[in-house]
């Protein structure tokens, strides 16, 4: 019997979210534009419906569709993250959208529909749901790029996302399309077997090719040169949902896949996360000392945190995986956080993306000061705050796995992104201060606050996280 | 020689030859003419290998869909295709280094050929024509495949009408429901005139 | 045959090809009268004679025509693309005539009768707007230009709800196969057991998108004479003009057989009983055939034409979701009352 799989139960929260998306397209059409901010809250009350029922599945492994759709701890995790993601941009998004009068109601549409595909992509356990999941979040990612469509450099950054995006797709295709030849079957777990420790040649050649689409959607070098322009160019709360949420997703299913499909070939997949680690490590920590575009520079820091955190991957062990979920849990704190300071700077109505206009911030605004402060401190890895936690279990799980010089290099870059992170703090604080921003929305600020509160209390109690995600990263292996 | 070969080396034949003009033909509306003459022609072969659905699907969406898009988007732009390919040669040596580096693989991958542990595939089932056997496993052995598919076509299209659908104030449109119900008591005055002095 | 030296293919290729030319003679002089057939109709209704000169009634007009436009110089416009400015009449009618390869004109008499003959039709109809799109770009016209975009712009909106109501048709005789769809229309009801009746909104928008698909009045608007001169075809004359002519006639017979076949029962006639079925099945489908051209011709004469905006509206925002509804009600009903194919 073909539907004894067919059970709804582990795809409940990604079916509640897709069918929502259904009807708030509906409503929208009918009710028209001037209902985009009843869509958004009913779509964030979706999100958090979804974050409900992921949060109450029953824990273990199951898999559904013929094998097509597992839903583990490890997942589940990963899913909490990604719509934690999605719910912080979409609160943070009305406010600024509105002041740009692009507040359609097809911006939380979107948002959903990629949240479904990022889910689907977590959960993927074949090559076919891998690349569907995957499609499914990028194409709404190419359309929300481009959502300030008068705007050139919003354009551009569609377009440029696009065609790129399209080139990694066709990448990943082809390798997907090798492993299928070449182990006869899509499943991961068949891969494994196919595999059993001997790697032929189609099959690096495969799994060459797969890793290089998904580091193309985790903005790891070499195939990060999309990112600083994408999300200077795209409207800054898109730029938020870029840095946060699909890179949750990119990252479990890159996991995933790794881990696996390919636990008999370490010596084969290491070599590759080692470099693209040890390169995007380096570009984030040098490429970023100049800029001067405070997104921009958030471009070239995420594409290093990805670095670090695939250290964790290139252990390759258990240990080596929770320290990538812890990574990415406070990556998301950190980033979120970041970017709702960059949503409340704008100035007599306009938005500022200059890293100069936050001179003297501690006199205008101390309360946000203090927090973006406490953010840059996190991301440069200062003790006693979050960041810190996150590299030390990454390195920790690298050294275990005799990757010295792994863990050595990455200790020395992260003391070279220290300097442009604690610039901006010397900026808010010893410059002189330029005109006081506007007053930011509620949402912001909530978002900025939870985020500084997380990364302060995390190095106080880190007990919940550190255990749930070691749970998460054993039902892998 | 019997004849479904002939119709075999003739369809290849004509599909390799055309495919080399998409690429070789000086007026990109030829191009675009070639790759419609290609498709027909990898119908043609579907045919052949009793994909009798799988034809008749290629040539509706894709040349009878697509194609007309290309073909219009090919004509439409005014591009100046001498300029286009000025640089054109200067990449030669990238894309046969590319397209060396691909057949070399394509070599090696069919030297290393595993046996697929799948095995033969299956012998058609007598009765069950290829549409309903392909109806049969889309919607349930593949069904959250192909649910998915449905979603991401979605999504192309809300991008594509959020991205280009522009709402123009002060056009007048026609409302159908409006002219149908105007009856003759809101649209007919009769006034009686008095010659000479006009309404 | 197969002791013929290996040879077993040669006579059935030879009985197609015996068939195929036998069904082109028959169509093209069916087509003769239907063209005549078409004035006719639209002078009755403007109160005029219509064409009486050649032959008894003008029954001989369309042949005095074939004649004038073989006999014509070809005038091909010095700056035209040559060889696709040729190459379209030709796509057009050799296409139109094609598709009469898979109409079953009596039980099982088709040249090929094969499993997805609505599939065939339907691909070759979403071929036809290339005739269309060539000529109109070879001709390096305006006009022809502007009509080639019409043409391909209503086509493929047309086509989409013309597939949802293959599809109810489908769905209700659980086949591909153009044979099979009339064999399922087979009932003791009679005519009243066809789809026209329990899918009469299905045949009235497959009628309308018939029209339309075929660039007939009222939606004739790539030739509309009043904007375009004379649409795709304005450069053209003499026989490459007539394959045109012949491309369309072709097509719009194409579609009052696949009327017939989907929702008029084909073959079949209208009351099982005897003294209609002594007559020949091939009699019932031309006959209703001719009903359908008919009532293609009345309302040619009838309609004033739509104008684009109209089209489309009529296309996207009624048809489709027409379609697109009665596509789940039908599967629905047949699903809830267990009369679908289960196969």
């Amino acid at each position: 019997m073909i539907l004894t799989g067919f059970a709804l139960g582990p795809i409940l929260p990604e079916f509640v979210l897709a069918v929502g998306a259904l009807a708030l397209i509906l409503m929208g059409a009918f009710r028209g534009e001037r209902w985009a901010w009843v869509v958004t809250d009913i779509a964030i009350f979706f999100l958090g419906a979804a974050l409900l029922l992921v949060l109450r599945q029953p824990s273990g492994s199951v898999a559904i569709f013929n094998g097509a759709f597992i839903d583990d701890g490890f997942g589940r995790f990963m899913k909490v993250l990604a719509l934690a993601g999605s719910i912080a941009t979409l609160l943070m998004s009305g406010d600024w959208l509105r002041r740009e009068r692009i507040d359609l109601f097809e911006y939380p549409v979107l948002i959903m529909l990629s949240t479904v595909g990022m889910l689907l992509l977590i959960s993927a356990n074949d090559l076919i749901a891998l690349y569907l999941g995957l499609e499914l979040m990028s194409l709404a990612l190419y359309v929300v790029a481009a959502f300030h469509r008068d705007n050139v450099r919003a354009s551009e950054a569609g377009l440029k996302y696009f065609v790129l995006g399209a080139l990694s797709s066709g990448m990943l295709l082809y390798g997907a399309s090798l492993l299928y030849g070449f182990a006869g079957t899509v499943s991961f777990a068949g891969i494994a077997t196919a595999i059993h420790g001997q790697s032929s040649i189609g099959v690096i050649f495969g799994l060459v090719f797969v890793m290089a689409g998904l580091a193309f959607k985790l903005a790891a070098v070499p195939f990060h040169m999309w990112t600083p322009d994408v999300y200077e160019g795209a409207p800054t709360p898109v730029t938020a949902f870029f840095a946060a949420a699909p890179k949750m997703a990119a990252m479990a299913v890159t996991v995933r896949i790794i881990t696996t499909a390919f636990p008999g070939i370490v010596g084969e997949w290491r070599q590759i996360i080692v470099f693209i680690a040890i390169a995007s490590m380096a570009l984030g920590s040098f490429a970023a000392i100049g800029q001067t575009n405070f997104k921009r520079l958030m471009a070239y820091s995420s594409i290093g945190h990805m670095g670090f955190a695939l250290v964790g991957l290139a252990a390759g062990t258990a240990a080596g995986v929770q320290g990538v979920i812890i990574y990415m849990t406070i990556y998301l704190a950190m980033t979120l956080g970041t970017f709702a300071a960059i949503l409340e700077m704008r100035r007599n109505g306009k938005p500022v993306e200059e890293i100069a206009d936050l001179a003297g911030l501690s006199a205008t605004d101390p309360p946000m000061a203090l927090f973006l402060a406490a953010m840059m401190f996190s991301l440069a890895g200062v003790p006693p705050l979050a960041g810190l936690f996150a590299k030390f279990y990454v390195f920790a799980a690298a050294v275990d796995a005799k990757l010295y010089g792994l863990a050595v290099i990455g200790f020395m870059l992260s003391v070279v992104a220290a300097y442009y992170y604690l610039r901006i703090v010397k900026i808010m604080y010893f410059d002189a201060p330029r005109p006081a921003f506007d007053k930011g929305s509620l949402a912001e600020r909530a978002v900025l606050a939870i985020a500084a509160a997380f990364i302060v209390l995390f190095s106080v109690f880190p007990g919940g996280i550190v255990d749930a995600a070691d749970a998460a990263a054993k039902s892998l292996f | 020689m019997d004849v479904a070969a002939v119709f075999f080396y003739l369809f290849s034949a004509v599909t390799v030859a055309s495919g080399f003009m998409v690429i070789a033909a000086r007026n990109p509306v030829h191009s675009v003419l070639f790759l419609i003459l290609a498709f027909v022609n990898s119908a043609g072969l579907f045919l052949l290998l009793g994909a009798e659905f799988l034809a008749m699907i290629l040539v509706i969406v894709y040349v009878g869909a697509v194609a007309v898009l290309f073909l219009f988007v090919v004509m439409m732009l005014d591009v100046d295709f001498a300029e286009l390919k000025q640089g054109f040669l200067q990449y030669l040596p990238l894309g046969v280094i590319i397209g060396a580096i691909v057949l070399v693989e394509l070599v090696a991958g069919a030297l290393t050929l595993v046996p697929s542990p799948l095995g033969k595939p299956a012998a058609p089932t007598p009765g069950v024509s290829n549409t309903q056997a392909l109806g049969r496993v889309l919607y349930t052995q593949y069904l959250y495949f192909f649910e998915v598919a449905g979603l991401v076509l979605l999504v192309a299209m809300i991008g594509a009408i959020v991205l280009t659908l522009r709402h123009k104030r002060g056009v007048r449109r026609q409302s159908v429901a409006a002219q149908v119900a105007r009856t003759k008591a809101t649209s007919v005055e009769v006034r009686k005139v008095p010659s000479r002095t006009g309404v | 045959m197969d002791s013929l030296a290996g040879n077993g293919w040669v006579w059935p290729l030879l009985i197609i090809i015996g068939k195929s030319l036998l069904i082109l003679v028959a169509g093209l002089i069916f087509v003769a009268y239907v063209l005549y057939a078409d004035r006719k109709v639209w002078a009755a209704v403007q109160l005029r004679r219509g064409p009486n000169v050649v032959g008894p009634w003008g029954l001989l007009q369309s042949f005095a025509d074939l004649m004038k436009f073989v006999f014509k110089e070809p005038v091909i416009p010095a700056g035209a693309n040559k060889g696709v400015f040729l190459l379209a009449p030709l796509i057009s009618g050799g296409l139109a005539l094609s598709s009469w390869a898979v109409i079953p004109l009596n039980d099982g008499w088709a040249v090929a009768n094969i499993n997805v003959g609505v599939l065939f039709i339907f691909a070759i109809s979403s071929l036809m707007v290339y005739g269309a799109i060539m000529a109109g770009w070879a001709s390096n016209s305006k006009y022809p230009l502007l009509a080639a975009l019409r043409s391909a712009a209503q086509m493929v909106s047309y086509e989409v709800s013309i597939g949802f109501v293959f599809i109810t048709v489908l769905l209700c005789a659980g086949s591909l196969n153009l044979n099979d769809i009339v064999s399922a229309q087979d009932s003791a009801w009679g005519l009243f057991g066809w789809y026209w009746l329990p899918l009469l909104p299905m045949f009235v928008v497959f009628f309308v998108s018939a029209l339309a698909e075929t660039n007939r009045p009222p939606f004739d608007l790539l030739e509309a004479e009043s904007e375009l001169v004379a649409g795709y075809m304005v450069e053209y004359s003499s026989a490459p003009y007539m394959l045109f002519m012949l491309g369309e006639y072709v097509a719009i017979i194409t579609m009052c057989a696949m009327t017939t076949v989907l929702f008029l029962g084909g073959w079949l006639p209208p009351f099982p009983v005897p003294p209609f079925t002594w007559i020949s099945g091939l009699i019932w489908f031309v006959l209703k055939i001719c009903l359908v051209f008919f009532m293609f011709a009345m309302v040619k004469a009838f309609v004033p034409r739509y104008r684009y905006d109209q089209l489309m509206r009529l296309g996207w925002k009624v048809f489709l979701p027409v379609s697109l509804a009665s596509v789940v009600v039908v599967a629905g009903v047949l699903e809830i009352f267990g009369a679908g194919a289960h196969p």
